[in-house]
């Protein structure tokens, strides 16, 4: 956290540790330069942008300068006076039905991910794809969506995407590609396909999958091997170890109301992870009958009809006849309150190494290796009664914790879950499934259906087996459909040096990558968005996926390769699918409206798998824990497996809990970086099994000691502007035989790296910007949140308030159900044109993201808890911002919202200066890019783009406010609830986020702003802010003394 | 001891006294150049690809405005005739005219037409046609009479303030919903009245926050 060319000076850990054993440090801390007071962090608190000096190169004189300022004054009105250059306007030739400027089509598709595919509506404004929603009827959706989601749509208009199919580097094109594969095939069709493999993903298609099952008819000696670096393989071979046969495991979270997580992050990632976190917040979320204010104002305009109750859940809000395309709203959650008896939540006990979003949302949580997990799942099914397992020590205070948690466990048969870590070894799992069975949670809390994968092979076994042929010289041809296999293997099996010795290798990819450069052909793969594909979601429903927009690049996908490999004609992506999906219906009569219907759902129905019986065996031996130090290989939050390196918004999305941007680095706990003699940005190697790696050194309180986690996804030499030279290659030092965890050794090299972490920029000193009870304290005095600090009251001020007649916008924030994952970030900065400002500009604080999640720590250094406060533009109705600016730029509007008026802002900064919560973000420099062509497309034409010299900030989406009101107003009718979702509270997958009219008593956010738990952030400024929050709820057991 | 020249009386008399000329004078200019055809652009013809009468189309032959400018009462754009709508016509009547060759060419082969914008809002207003038409302001109110031109142009500034003028009193220019596309339709001497009693029944509010256009 370097500013400038002076290296920071080392924290002095263990002073940092006693002041906040001793409670003289600040309550909720965001970083240790904090609490230690750095002088990085005084330099923020003093000058809210410091160290521009360096903005300005030129030595211009103090003279010219004045000469300058003195010209810009004098011809300041100059600006007025020119002429509205010439625009053309240009119609359609044949318009297309439905396509209307300002009327945007949203198409259902779904993306694929994790081993599955979450269903999506695609919002598409006259033809090009802009942002993308959740498809409120697919079930892994609800409506909502995750952050890799949200930022798919960049990836589509990437300009550094591969534009051509090469051979040998040179320009080529599909047709010479498939004579060359078509008579590479031919020769060796003459051997059973002997020589040929294809190497793919993580297949769930199954249109993709019937193909394979042709060419196994037709050449039975070809090879079809799977790999991906962060694929599901162990939680299928878990399930062979345990089950005998692969299934995947559906939580049904509603259901549960104890939770165990073994190191499993199911709100990050994982098919069924939006859906989990749903399920999970629906039983979380506390709404008690009991308020604390006046119900709202019941006023409304003259003339007009209340709009209708708030729907009941898994009902979209309705829209006018017209319209035809699917709804955009997501399903929504009821408001209604209970007694305050009543009131209940679920409980979570979460093992971890490393802290996690489940991990802050956890109840308990409990830090050990990674490699010690096993043993605490031993120790767990010991006690569970699980039979011939024993209990192992970890020596960490989980052990004396395993007690109380299977108490808790048994107390709650048949709705509790255990869930294993994706990156767990398959013991872990397999335990994790006797543990269910002992529990009685089969068919209640869990359930198991047929594998997702196509082709459940164990990943690394199939690679193996490849690479192993590979240098034997068994190999003729191979075909790479997609991924970027010379990046992410393991370093100890050499693919690069083991494919060069291939005849001939061809690549479908959508970048020009590491694997692309080592292969003779190249094809440029098809984005999701624009090309025909099927996927199955979490729970085995299909999403038949459409595209928005022709191939831009004429890419192709996995199924249109196969089809010649196959020996069929060359046929569409859309022929395909449609053919296979027609194969399947005997009826041509019936197919139409199947087709259709499943189109425009974006489901198909009926394909949900139906789960299967089954009773699981324990392992017979859980691999040991690491001796000594162990590195933990994770993928990266932001990046995943390096597939969306070349993502600016995925790059600069800060990591919740490291909020940084820019760089993977190795995290490592307090007191390991003590023992090691590192700070933040020191660089330490890593030397495991004989290869090395140099990376940048991150502490973080909460981790496990003697262990630190490095993330996948970083140091690419190859795929687009953004991909290459960021961070280090995590690949380097792994291994086939160990994924997940290796042991290692770590040593000071002396080194420094930058790294650009925003948390600095704003400290919260001695206040509590987090409200938190746990479930009991609150039941016994539900007006928790106002203890602290008093709220002002209403009359504290000399003018007379405004009555707001009509809108009253209001937004409500519920605190005890976001999980921090960052999703409303990049669907704000989809939704908003928000521009994408680079490393050094985030070292500066001048990222411009317009809502942030704030990660707070509480507690004591080595073990704290995190919580996460997602801060948009509060909106405030005596806002601080509005009285200071000299040009009248930021005003109020009669509905509440605080405006910001881009053409009139001349940029003093001066609203920035006064806002308390630092939500404005200026346009420093040119951020936006100007030029770039393909990036045009992405933007969406309803937000203006901001120019250098401008003040930006959350508009609670203001475009979209502005458009549900002309629709009503057409239709002589008031706004609905429901009908307006800003992009934040529609991405979010727990609906933590709620947005609507106050004025309406009906409306979920006048009724949340009644709960007595909402309080209103630096609410004693007596600025009255729009957005509020409800505090933070936690559901502890009372036997196990630390909460 | 003297130390300006005795000219110097005479020239300080007459600036002084030619000052307020010369500035009257640039004020005049800057008035002319700011508010001017010039700069506004009002009653200015501008070049387009095919010299189209809406005198002809409109009042000759009768065609409704929303025949070609198909969205104006479901979105924020108008909507310029796509060459289908021109072709509608015109791949039956006047089919070898050449001053209708541009737009066979267009429809040949596949190029737009590309039109000269008449009425242009900087990329900062967020102007929505749809609205105003349904809540009573009639196309001539802001066009003029359209029906009566031969060659599109301008008659009102389109300037903010020419906006705000009717923003911060609606009951001046609102009309019946039903005359919202008679061209014809001229303010009757109780406007005042009628316009308050309109607004209350469409339910117009006077709409001068910045966000409402400055989004």
């Amino acid at each position: 956290m370097t500013i400038g060319d002076n290296p920071s000076k080392p924290l002095d850990i263990s002073k940092i540790r006693a002041k906040l054993d001793g409670s003289k440090g600040p309550q909720y801390w965001k970083s240790l330069e904090e609490v230690a007071g750095s002088e990085e962090v005084q330099a923020f608190l003093e000058d809210e942008f410091p160290n521009r000096a360096p903005d300005w190169l030129d030595p211009v004189s103090r003279r010219t300068a004045f000469k300058v300022m003195a010209a810009s004054l004098a011809l300041a009105g100059v600006s007025a006076c020119t002429k509205q250059p010439k625009e053309l306007i240009v119609p359609y030739v044949r318009q297309p039905e439905d396509f209307l400027p300002g009327k945007p089509l949203f198409y259902a598709t779904a993306m694929p991910m994790f081993g599955g595919a979450i269903g999506l509506l695609a919002e598409s404004h006259l033809g090009r794809p802009t942002k993308i929603e959740g498809n409120p009827d697919h079930p892994g959706s609800l409506g909502a969506t995750d952050h890799f989601a949200q930022a798919s749509v960049l990836d589509l208009w990437d300009p550094d995407r591969s534009q051509t199919v090469t051979r040998y580097g040179d320009i080529s094109n599909w047709v010479n590609f498939v004579a060359a594969l078509s008579s590479a095939r031919d020769v060796l069709a003459l051997k059973n396909g002997e020589g040929l493999r294809i190497l793919t993903e993580t297949v769930n298609s199954p249109t993709v999958a019937d193909l394979f099952k042709t060419i196994k008819e037709n050449l039975p000696a070809v090879k079809w091997h799977v790999w991906e670096p962060a694929a599901r393989n162990t939680v299928t071979r878990g399930a062979q170890l345990a089950f005998g046969r692969a299934v995947e495991p559906v939580y049904h979270f509603e259901n549960a109301d104890v939770i165990v997580s073994l190191d499993s992050d199911f709100f990050s990632h994982g098919p069924g992870h939006v859906r989990y976190a749903r399920d999970w917040a629906d039983q979380r979320r506390i709404r008690t009958n009991i308020t604390h204010s006046p119900q709202p104002k019941q006023d409304r305009q003259e003339g007009y009809q209340a709009g209708p109750a708030a729907p009941l859940r898994n009902q979209a809000a309705t829209h006018s006849e017209e319209d035809k395309s699917p709804s955009p709203h997501p399903a929504q959650v009821q408001a209604e309150g209970k007694p305050l008896s009543e009131a209940d939540q679920n409980r979570m006990y979460v093992f971890e190494n490393a802290p996690s979003i489940t991990g802050g949302l956890a109840d308990h949580r409990f830090i050990v290796k990674a490699s010690q997990v096993g043993q605490i799942a031993q120790s767990l099914a010991a006690a569970l009664g699980v039979a011939g397992v024993q209990a192992a020590q970890t020596g960490t205070p989980a052990d004396a914790a395993i007690a109380m948690v299977a108490k808790d466990l048994q107390a709650h048969k048949g709705r509790c879950l255990v869930i294993a870590g994706d990156f767990q070894p398959p013991e872990v799992h397999a335990l994790a499934h006797t543990m269910n069975q002992a529990l009685g949670n089969a068919g209640k809390t869990v359930a198991y259906i047929e594998s997702l994968d196509a082709n459940p092979v164990d990943q690394v076994e199939s690679l193996k087996e490849l690479v192993g042929d590979m240098n034997g010289g068994k190999v003729d041809t191979l075909l790479i459909l997609g991924g970027n296999p010379v990046y992410t293997v393991p370093a100890d099996l050499d693919f690069a040096g083991a494919m060069k010795k291939v005849k001939l290798r061809m690549h479908l990819g959508a970048y020009d990558d590491e694997t692309s450069l080592l292969c003779h052909w190249h094809v440029p793969e098809a984005h999701y968005l624009e090309t025909w594909n099927d996927a199955r979601g979490y729970d085995g429903t299909v999403t038949i996926m459409q595209p928005l927009i022709d191939p831009l690049y004429d890419g192709k996908t996995v199924a249109e390769v196969l089809t010649i490999v196959a020996g069929k004609p060359d046929q569409s992506a859309h022929e395909l699918v449609k053919g296979y999906w027609q194969g399947r219906h005997n009826d041509d009569a019936d197919f139409t409206p199947f087709w259709q219907t499943s189109l425009h759902d974006g489901i198909v129905k009926g394909t949900a798998s139906t789960p299967v019986d089954l009773s699981a065996k324990a392992p017979g031996s859980i691999p040991p824990p690491v001796q000594g130090f162990e590195v933990v290989f994770r993928p990266d939050s932001s990046v995943w497996d390096g597939r969306f390196a070349n993502n600016g918004w995925l790059q600069e999305m800060p990591k919740t809990i490291t909020t940084l941007t820019w760089d993977n680095t190795v995290w490592v706990s307090p007191r390991t970086a003590e023992k090691l003699g590192v700070g933040n940005e020191d660089v330490v190697e890593i030397k495991a099994s004989g290869r090395s790696v140099k990376g940048a050194i991150w502490v973080v309180p909460g981790h496990a000691d003697e262990s630190a986690t490095i993330q996948l996804g970083y140091g690419r030499s190859r795929g687009g502007r953004l991909a290459s030279g960021i961070g280090y290659n995590a690949n380097a030092i792994r291994t086939s035989n160990a994924l997940w965890v290796i042991g290692a050794d770590l040593r000071k090299t002396g080194d420094s790296w930058r790294l650009a972490s925003v948390q600095h920029t704003q400290t919260m000193e001695e206040r509590e910007p987090i409200r938190i009870a746990t479930l009991a304290e609150y039941k016994k005095n539900p007006m928790f949140v106002n203890e602290s600090e008093p709220v002002v009251p209403q009359y504290l001020t000399l003018y007379p308030d405004y009555k707001y007649e009509g809108y009253k916008w209001g937004m409500s924030i519920d605190l005890d159900t976001c999980t921090g994952c960052g999703t409303c970030v990049i669907a704000c900065q989809a939704e908003n044109n928000i521009a994408v400002v680079g490393k050094i500009e985030v070292r500066k604080g001048r990222h411009m993201h317009w809502i942030r999640v704030d990660r707070y720590f509480h507690g004591n250094l080595d073990d704290p808890e995190l919580y996460f406060q997602p801060v948009p533009c509060m909106m405030c109705e005596n806002a601080p911002c509005e009285l200071v600016c000299p040009v009248a730029a930021t005003v109020h509007s009669g509905e509440g919202l605080n405006q910001m008026v881009y053409n009139r802002c001349v940029g003093t900064r001066y609203c920035s200066n006064n806002c308390p919560y630092k939500v404005r973000r200026f346009n420093f420099l040119l951020y936006s890019d100007w030029y770039t062509q393909s990036l045009y497309g992405v933007r969406n034409p309803d937000v203006t783009v901001r120019s250098r010299g401008v003040m930006e900030k959350c508009s609670y989406c203001v475009q979209r406010i502005n458009s549900a009101k002309i629709e009503a107003e057409r239709e002589e009718r008031r706004v609905r609830d429901g009908e307006i979702t800003p992009a934040c509270a529609q991405a979010c997958p727990t609906q933590a986020i709620v947005f609507g009219d106050i004025n309406d008593p009906k409306s979920r956010v006048a009724q949340l702003k009644a709960q007595p738990r909402k309080y209103g952030l630096l609410q004693e400024l007596s600025t009255r802010p729009r957005t509020s929050y409800l505090g933070r709820l936690t559901n502890p057991n009372s036997e196990i003394e630390k909460g | 001891m003297q130390i300006f020249h005795r000219s110097t009386n005479t020239i300080s008399r007459v600036s002084i006294f030619g000052a307020l000329f010369l500035v009257g004078g640039l004020i005049a200019i800057a008035y002319t150049l700011d508010r001017g055809d010039f700069s506004t652009d009002v009653g200015v013809v501008k070049e387009q690809p095919v010299p189209f009468s809406h005198k002809h189309h409109v009042t000759d032959d009768g065609i409704d405005c929303r025949y070609c400018h198909t969205s104006v009462e479901k979105t924020h754009y108008a909507g310029l005739p796509a060459t289908e709508i021109c072709m509608s016509c015109h791949s039956q009547i006047w089919t070898n005219a050449a001053v209708l060759e541009p737009v066979r060419e267009s429809w040949r082969t596949g190029q737009s037409l590309e039109w000269t914008r008449v009425h242009d809002l900087p990329e900062f207003v967020y102007f929505n046609h749809s609205i105003h038409v349904a809540k009573g302001i009639g196309c001539s109110t802001c066009h003029g009479r359209v029906d009566q031109m031969a060659l599109m142009y301008k008659v009102n500034t389109l300037y903010m303030n020419w906006c705000i003028n009717c923003h911060r009193q609606p009951e001046k220019y609102i009309r019946p919903r039903d005359q919202v596309f008679n061209m014809a339709y001229e303010y009757p001497p109780n406007q005042m009245e009628l316009g308050k009693k309109l607004m209350a029944e469409y339910h117009v509010q006077k709409l001068t926050d910045c966000w409402t256009c400055h989004r």
